[in-house]
């Protein structure tokens, strides 16, 4: 006989708001961001910030489908285990209730407020986010976060079409820049919590093919990240505020990247590089993409 | 149901219902400067 499943009481609403990531968000919402005021265009402040929260918002969507999905590896990862649904603070129902109506209203709100190029633009990166990366690719091969890594590239190039309606050169290197980048965030970060993925499971590339690989591919994948992050300056996309940062911030990138790629791990090792590799990677996003709006709003 | 988990039901289902009368009526509003700024702007609603 099935016993029925213990009835949960109504989550609290700060659950809710735990399920959109919203620290992840803050990265999502600021390359949005930064995608719609490099735009040469002006945008409407009402409509401008519409777009911001429909890209929030769709975020979050695809962060609580995210957790809806992963509740059983979230359970034995000591990073994860305490979001709503593996604490057995939330139903899980409510948490694919939540994410779908939320992905539903923040597309159509971009569709209706905004344009139409942002509306696509905005579900294919939830799609992406939910089909491609979290359904498909995470449990099933080493080039998750590869692939995956496009879903997290998507805002800027939302933000853009959001204030011109289509997409140009310079959004598509902002979505190189992020996609490439995702790699060699994510690698620096699995290099430190390997045992957290391999109890669950998640064959990211340390725990199968191993650490040596990995600081192999993050020194690798540095090159062509490196190219898309300086690339807007010599194309003439940028000005000179933007180049003289982006070229700082990735030599510090690669530097930092490069010591990760050569030493190998020792035992009981702190993994110091690693986690300095981690943080700067973040900081690097939110200098470049601010100095490319610097540059936008100062020499313009 | 002990009264505890009954007074806990009911303080969440008052945040709860709290929190969506803050989002609907800001909902509101947003819809509201959304339309202004379409017809500033002399686009379709």
């Amino acid at each position: 006989m099935k016993t029925a499943a213990p009835l949960l009481p109504p989550a609290d609403w700060r659950d809710f708001l735990a399920l959109t990531k919203p620290r992840v968000m803050t990265l999502v919402v600021f390359t949005g961001l930064c995608g719609m005021l490099a735009a040469p265009v002006h945008v409407h402040p009402v409509i401008g910030f519409t777009a911001i929260l429909c890209i929030a918002l769709g975020a979050g969507a695809a962060g609580a489908l995210n957790q809806w999905y992963e509740a059983d590896i979230d359970a034995v990862m000591r990073r994860t285990q305490k979001r709503p649904l593996p604490a057995g603070r939330m139903d899980r129902q409510a948490a694919l209730h939540f994410g779908v109506g939320l992905s539903a209203f923040s597309v159509l709100l971009m569709g209706l407020a905004v344009n139409i190029a942002a509306a696509a633009i905005l579900l294919v990166s939830i799609l992406f986010y939910v089909l491609i990366y979290t359904v498909w690719l995470k449990r099933r091969t080493p080039q998750n976060i590869v692939i995956g890594g496009a879903a997290g590239a998507f805002p800027p190039l939302i933000g853009w079409a959001a204030a011109t309606g289509e997409i140009a050169l310079l959004p598509f290197l902002l979505f190189m820049l992020v996609f490439l980048w995702t790699p060699p965030h994510f690698w620096a970060l699995a290099l430190f919590v390997k045992t957290d993925y391999a109890n669950a499971g998640v064959p990211m590339l340390p725990v199968v093919a191993g650490e040596r690989v990995t600081r192999v591919q993050i020194g690798l994948y540095t090159i062509p990240m490196a190219i898309a992050a300086v690339l807007p300056w010599p194309l003439g996309l940028a000005g000179a505020i933007y180049g003289v940062v982006s070229v700082s911030m990735t030599a510090g990138f690669a530097a930092l990247a490069a010591l990760v790629a050569l030493r190998r791990q020792r035992l009981d090792d702190p993994m110091k590089p690693e986690k300095r590799l981690f943080s700067y990677s973040i900081l690097y996003l939110f200098v470049i993409f601010g100095a490319l709006v610097a540059d936008r709003w100062i020499l313009a | 149901m002990t009264p505890d988990e009954l007074d806990l039901i009911r303080r969440r289902q008052k945040a709860r219902a709290r929190v969506m009368a803050l989002l609907l009526g800001g909902l509101v509003l947003l819809i509201f400067a959304i339309s202004i700024a379409k017809i500033q702007l002399g686009m379709h609603l």
